[in-house]
């Protein structure tokens, strides 16, 4: 046998060399970090798809952060306008954090690709109708929008409402069905203003006036009572909107995984965890949004992957942003993360989704929505101050379900609380 | 290589040891040059601020620093966080929480969720304050007390106050919850179950014992002090002269505590009126407003929400402040008197 010796010295040379090209390389090569958030497997795609571009541009390092939602919402406004902060983040308050984006413009190989591909998404991101900027990439759109539980409808013999039916017609089916299977709550809405708002404009809720400024009008008001009568009545569980304070998140996903409630109004973005988390404990289904007297509508949104001023490397992040923007690169991450395509040339073509039956026909059922939105729904995701409405809806309501005020009391403070937060933005 | 050369190769640990020790026993000598050129320049008087000069700097910065921006933030309004990006408002943000008709009835005022947390505030540390007091007295009484396991009881007492405000909450909330312990223990009793969490009054009082479990440990420990250095020969008098164990308590054992629970008392006001995370945890604030206090009014306007009003948050701490700093003072004349007390005492003792 040969001394292992005469073999070792060498291969340590080899590797150290190895180590010394690769440190020089991530030394030379420019850093970009982006910060992620993901409801289901969004960040992990990213990182996928960054280690590939990385491979094709070896200038450049993505380090793809994965941090809580309430990251995103809490501190990285703070960071930004500190003038720190990751490169790219991935955010939902689309409009709301204009000030902060960087356009790239001059940085993607072909900018009409953009405008032909994100154009409606690409508006969300801008700071009114004179912007003509692109700041970001759309990675995921959502619709808004009902499960239910079948295995439910099934046990208590009853038919699924059709996709016409009414918001009063799902609540007399759901409260059947609750009451034949002894479900302890026919109906639950995620705790958030966006959620809210489809319903809202179901019943007739304009949401500006003829200036253009954020109103509660008369369809408001409407959804306003009837929703904060169904939490009264145990039509749906008080303790999503009032078992907590202040405009803080809350969905009611574990009452639905746990069989709780036969109705869940939520989004296209909870299917992969549908289909991860319930698997087949029951049957569930994605259906139409429910009517109102005035549409059948949901409320688009998502989440976008944004160019940072602050950036040191605009190129780069221009680069990476213009690599997930290729038609093959977003087909993939829809596929894999489950989501719609914001991306009309992907969207066209349609999406191959490796989901189980369930989740499949979940798809379908949102990307039937996408047609059906309101022109208003359209409208309040794109207005950069919309949180002035979703926030202060959740803490007014709150209040009223559990009895702190009455319900016209709340809207009142709703106005003036919405009055105040524009004013407050336009210091 | 022997084994021999291979132990040499690595220093022992004492002498590891010695070379620290020597390193450290020479850093006077090293730096004593430079303290002597210093107290040449500034003279023996300032000598004292070049040694405070490390601690004041980062004192100032991390301290003093934020309280300067805070008033500064106070006094302007928009959304920008660069202060030069935020127009001077005055007075705005003051007149904005202090717009009231009935400043009793928080629903006639501008900003009513200020005006529910400064009463939910003060309404709590009446109650939790004055409830956590008695069961610490209480509890430090019992545990004075030559009962069997009396350490262990101790520990008892004391772990909760080892344990993160976090974990407190998520334990709380764990139990409180519609499908919670507490709920599963009613039906298993044949009881109904209570939506805890989303009732007022329910969720009030939870905040309040909670707080009280999570916190009575310290305070106990304090008392137990207190207890321990009574002198027992008052108690053998007291005996002796057949005293009632109640006049006991009355005429000796709470008269001697009085200096003890006095720090207690305003330790834990303290305390109280800066309530936030456990209770953040727990309940978000909620049921509606029920149990929203001054710190999360403020976190939640100036960082949660995602239209930050950080200059009514830095008004809203400035009210805050000027609580603490009230209760800091009554701090400082309790304690200041019970020394100046004592010294009378040790005084007029010295004297006999």
């Amino acid at each position: 046998m040969q001394n292992p010796r005469k073999f070792a010295v060498p291969l340590a040379n080899l590797v150290l060399a190895a180590v010394a090209c690769t440190s020089l390389l991530a030394w030379s090569a420019t850093e970009i970090r982006v910060m992620c958030y993901q409801d289901g497997n969004e960040c992990d795609v990213t990182k996928d798809l960054a280690k590939r571009f990385e491979a094709a541009n070896t200038d450049v390092t993505v380090i793809v952060d994965a941090v809580p939602y309430k990251a995103i919402v809490e501190q990285l406004p703070v960071q930004l306008g500190a003038g720190e902060g990751p490169d790219i983040a991935r955010v939902t308050d689309l409009g709301g954090l204009n000030r902060f984006y960087l356009d790239i413009t001059p940085y993607v190989k072909d900018a009409k690709y953009w405008e032909t591909n994100f154009g409606k998404s690409l508006a969300w991101l801008r700071d009114g109708a004179a912007d003509k900027g692109i700041y970001g990439l759309q990675s995921q759109l959502t619709i808004t929008g009902p499960y239910v539980n079948k295995t439910l409808f099934d046990q208590a013999k009853l038919p699924i409402p059709g996709p016409k039916a009414t918001w009063d017609e799902w609540v007399t089916a759901t409260k059947a069905v609750a009451k034949a299977t002894q479900t302890p709550f026919a109906m639950a809405w995620d705790r958030s203003g966006h959620r809210f708002a489809g319903p809202a404009i179901s019943y007739g809720a304009k949401l500006f006036d003829a200036s253009g400024n954020l109103v509660i009008d008369d369809g408001y008001k409407a959804i306003s009572k009837k929703f904060v009568d169904w939490n009264k009545d145990g039509t749906m569980p008080k303790e999503v909107w009032g078992g907590t304070g202040g405009s803080s998140y809350r969905d009611a996903f574990e009452e639905f995984k746990n069989g709780r409630i036969v109705m869940y109004l939520t989004g296209s973005w909870q299917i992969k965890r549908m289909d991860s988390q319930i698997g087949k404990a029951f049957d569930w289904v994605a259906v139409p949004n429910p009517c109102g007297p005035a549409a059948c509508t949901g409320i688009p949104g998502g989440a976008a992957f944004v160019a940072l001023k602050r950036t040191k490397a605009p190129k780069e992040v221009g680069r990476f942003l213009d690599y997930l923007a290729q038609e093959s690169v977003y087909a993939e991450m829809m596929s894999r993360t489950e989501n719609l395509p914001a991306h009309a040339g992907v969207a066209a073509k349609g999406v191959t989704y490796n989901v189980g039956p369930n989740a499949k026909v979940a798809l379908n059922t949102f990307v039937g929505e996408v047609g059906k939105l309101s022109p208003a729904a359209y409208q309040i995701q794109g207005y950069k101050l919309n949180r002035a409405i979703f926030l202060n809806t959740v803490t007014r309501l709150s209040q009223s379900i559990v009895g702190e005020m009455s319900t016209d009391d709340a809207l009142g403070r709703l106005t003036k609380d919405i009055d105040e937060a524009v004013k407050a933005t336009a210091k | 290589m022997s084994e021999s050369t291979q132990l040499d190769a690595v220093p022992p640990k004492a002498a590891r040891s010695g070379v620290l020790l020597t390193g450290l026993t020479a850093l006077p000598a090293l730096l004593e040059p430079l303290m002597r050129f210093a107290q040449r320049v500034l003279g023996t008087r300032r000598m004292p601020w070049v040694f405070l000069a490390p601690n004041l700097l980062i004192f100032g910065t991390f301290t003093f620093l934020p309280i300067i921006i805070n008033f500064y933030y106070a006094f302007t309004g928009g959304v920008k966080l660069f202060p030069s990006e935020r127009p001077f408002t005055g007075m705005e943000n003051m007149a904005t929480l202090f717009d009231c008709t009935d400043y009793f009835n928080p629903s006639t005022c501008r900003k009513d969720i200020f005006w529910q947390a400064v009463f939910n505030t003060a309404k709590f540390a009446v109650l939790q304050v004055g409830l956590m007091v008695l069961f610490s007295v209480i509890t430090a009484l019992v545990l004075n007390k030559k009962i069997i396991g009396r350490g262990f009881w101790r520990g008892v007492f004391f772990y909760p106050v080892l344990l993160s405000p976090v974990v407190v909450a998520l334990i709380w909330k764990w139990i409180l919850q519609s499908q919670g312990v507490l709920n599963g223990l009613l039906i298993g009793f044949g009881a109904a179950p209570t939506e805890w969490l989303t009732s007022a009054s329910w969720m009030f009082f939870w905040v309040i014992l909670v707080s009280i479990w999570a916190h009575m440990g310290f305070y106990t420990l304090i008392v137990l002090a207190g207890l321990q250095a009574i002198p027992k020969d008052l108690y053998d008098a007291a005996q002796m002269d057949s005293a009632s164990p109640w006049r006991v308590l009355r005429r000796i054992t709470l008269p001697l505590l009085m200096p003890n629970l006095l720090v207690v008392i305003v330790l834990a006001l303290i305390r109280a009126v800066q309530i936030f995370d456990e209770v953040f945890v727990l309940t978000g604030g909620g049921p509606g407003t029920a149990t929203t206090f001054l710190v999360q009014f403020i976190y939640q306007t100036g960082f949660a929400s995602e239209i930050h009003l950080y200059g009514l948050a830095a008004a809203a701490s400035l009210v805050l402040a000027g609580a603490l700093l009230v209760l800091t003072l009554l701090q400082l004349k309790i304690t200041g008197s019970g020394e100046a007390k004592d010294d009378r005492v040790k005084g007029a003792a010295g004297h006999a």
